[in-house]
């Protein structure tokens, strides 16, 4: 079975977002920037399947600038097997790059895809499904559990109320949630094997694929300051405060 | 212009933020239409029909959408979708399976969990975790759009509207439901409780969740909510993580136990109207938002605050 995981080069978790004063966007120069943390979840996912002999193949694939090759070489550190660039300088919709996956699963023909549930910069939460609904096949978000047997993906979900289990027939897309598994680091040797595995690079100018935005941004702003609050010195003026100055217990 | 609601629901009662969802459709504008997919979901269809601002309700009856999956609702909206420029849907883990496959198929951007409407088509929605606010605009004829329902207020409940069935059968599905497990839940539900009292990594065992959490959320009648580390450690189901990537709450008052104040878990609280801290760190981030906080042991503060209530 091959398994194909698209991975996104984001400014990192643990870096104090700034957000530009002229209100054109954040401000990522010199920043940080690591692999999107679900699709480290995805790649990790992808490897547990290939050591337990389920998956043959892993494909890792990014769309981006070609810093993106950085990440592309994490998921092949972490254990991916080859991955493909897909190389643009434009900021590209979450639609454009389900529509770019598309094209590489047509090419690469796996039967799973599995991907991050959403990016932490755009916080969209949509390219798995609208590449499960280009390509026809079934999907199952937010995935706290694989398990693949008989052609078939068993896969328990993070809902609203509890979790939710779903049969899926193969080929399927699948994006992770947090719980399905703790990513590994990759270690020295992986990462220097990683630098002679195959990298492909795609001109995603070459795909045929409107990439221009149909979303306009109209600005990014800071969100709005919480007034300042206090600290009290006891519980018995907390409730107080609750009480008699917020008035809400 | 017209509008199409999908419905939250579990086929015996309609959620809250189906009405949260109504009310950022009144904001745009327009005449609107609820639609209820499910199965045995008459209940659900009345209740729809009494929201304020609602035009019609369509009801689709049919066991293919007992369990609401992605791929038969979503094949659903599209074959109606000539007939709206706007379709919404709450960004629950439903409306968030359901909407981005109606917005490929219809070829269309989804603006993801919009907390304002700007203007017919232009919306405010968080991005970096509630960092920064983006607004956006669609360009394309159908706008398709899931809505933070903390951020909008429900609509009332006094109407009267006309319900009608849709006949629609869906393809054979490619992924069947198996099973489902609720979290255990009494007291108020997370999204739409007033009160919210939530635990941290510094609980220390479920146990201790427990015995301090919970009497605090018995006492001022408030849900249960938790931040991933608590949730990760199982202390808590992961139906109660609060966060950019858990629920998104906005209750009147947010009681923060043992939680640092992550930037990742203040996306999910930040616009309650009241935040109260209580951490041993008085240089923990959460004191930073927080309108009161108290240093100090939780072993002890959280029990003698439910004692003094
Ligand atoms: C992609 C991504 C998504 C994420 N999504 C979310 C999300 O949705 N929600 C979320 O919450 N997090 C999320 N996180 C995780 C987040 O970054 C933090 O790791 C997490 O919120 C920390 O949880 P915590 O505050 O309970 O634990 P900690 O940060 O460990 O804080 C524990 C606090 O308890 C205090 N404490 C310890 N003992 C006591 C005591 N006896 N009495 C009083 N105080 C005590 C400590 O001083 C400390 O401030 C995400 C992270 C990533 C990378």
């Amino acid at each position: 079975m091959k398994v194909l995981v698209p991975v996104k080069r984001v400014l990192d978790a643990n870096v104090a977002v700034r957000v530009k004063a002229d209100g054109s966007g954040v401000d990522l120069a010199n920043l940080k920037m690591s692999m999107n943390p679900f699709d480290e979840i995805a790649v990790e996912e992808a490897i547990k399947l290939k050591e337990a002999g389920i998956a043959a193949e892993i494909v890792a694939v990014s769309i981006g600038p070609a810093q993106a090759q950085d990440t592309l070489r994490t998921a092949l550190a972490m254990g991916a097997d080859s991955a493909i660039l897909v190389k643009t300088d434009e900021t590209i919709e979450p639609l454009a790059v389900a529509k770019i996956l598309k094209s590489i699963v047509d090419q690469q023909a796996p039967d799973l895809v599995i991907m991050g549930k959403q990016a932490i910069d755009d916080d969209s939460n949509q390219t798995a499904q609208m590449l499960a609904a280009l390509l026809g096949w079934p999907q199952a978000t937010f995935a706290s559990k694989v398990v693949i047997a008989d052609g078939k993906a068993s896969v328990t979900r993070e809902v609203d109320g509890g979790l939710e289990t779903l049969e899926l027939d193969l080929p399927a897309v699948i994006s992770t949630d947090l719980r399905l598994n703790v990513p590994r680091y990759a270690s020295l040797p992986n990462v220097m094997k990683a630098k002679k595995k195959p990298l492909e690079e795609i001109d995603a100018a070459s795909l045929g694929i409107s990439l221009a935005p149909t979303l306009r941004v109209i600005s990014t702003a800071r969100p709005p300051e919480r007034k300042p609050g206090v600290m009290v010195g006891s519980v018995a003026e907390l409730v107080d405060k609750l009480r008699n100055e917020a008035r809400i217990i | 212009m017209s509008i199409l609601v999908l419905a939250e629901h579990d086929n015996s009662a309609l959620s809250p933020a189906t009405a949260r969802t109504v009310a950022a459709a009144l904001a745009i504008g327009g005449t609107i239409d609820v639609l209820v997919a499910g199965a045995d979901c008459g209940a659900v269809a009345d209740a729809a029909a009494r929201l304020d601002g609602v035009a019609r309700v369509r009801v689709a009856d049919d066991a293919a959408f007992a369990h609401q999956l992605a791929e038969p609702v979503s094949e659903l909206v599209v074959h109606l979708a000539g007939d709206y420029g706007h379709i919404l849907a709450p960004a629950t883990t439903t409306g968030k399976s359901v909407l981005p496959r109606v917005a490929a198929l219809l070829d269309v951007m989804q603006v993801s969990d919009i907390t304002a409407v700007k203007g017919p088509k232009a919306f405010e929605r968080p991005v970096y975790a509630g960092a920064a606010l983006q607004t956006v605009e669609a360009t394309a004829d159908t706008v398709v759009v899931t809505v933070r329902i903390s951020a909008f207020d429900a609509v009332a409940e006094t109407g009267a509207a006309p319900i009608e069935p849709v006949a629609f059968t869906p393809a054979a599905p490619k992924a069947r439901f198996v099973s489902r497990e609720a979290a255990a839940s009494e007291g108020p539900e997370l999204a739409n409780a007033r009160i919210v009292v939530s635990g941290g990594r510094a609980l220390g065992s479920q146990e201790q969740f427990n015995a301090i959490i919970k009497p605090l959320a018995d006492k001022l009648g408030a849900a249960i909510g938790a931040s991933r580390a608590a949730v990760d450690s199982g202390y808590a189901p992961n139906d109660w993580q609060v966060g950019q990537t858990g629920k998104v709450v906005a209750p009147d008052l947010y009681v923060a136990v043992g939680i640092s104040g992550a930037i990742q878990h203040l996306a999910g609280m930040k616009n309650a109207k009241v935040i109260v801290a209580i951490d041993k760190d008085p240089d923990a981030p959460i004191f930073k938002l927080a309108d009161y906080g108290l240093v100090g042991d939780l072993f002890e503060l959280v029990p003698e605050l439910t004692e003094s209530l």
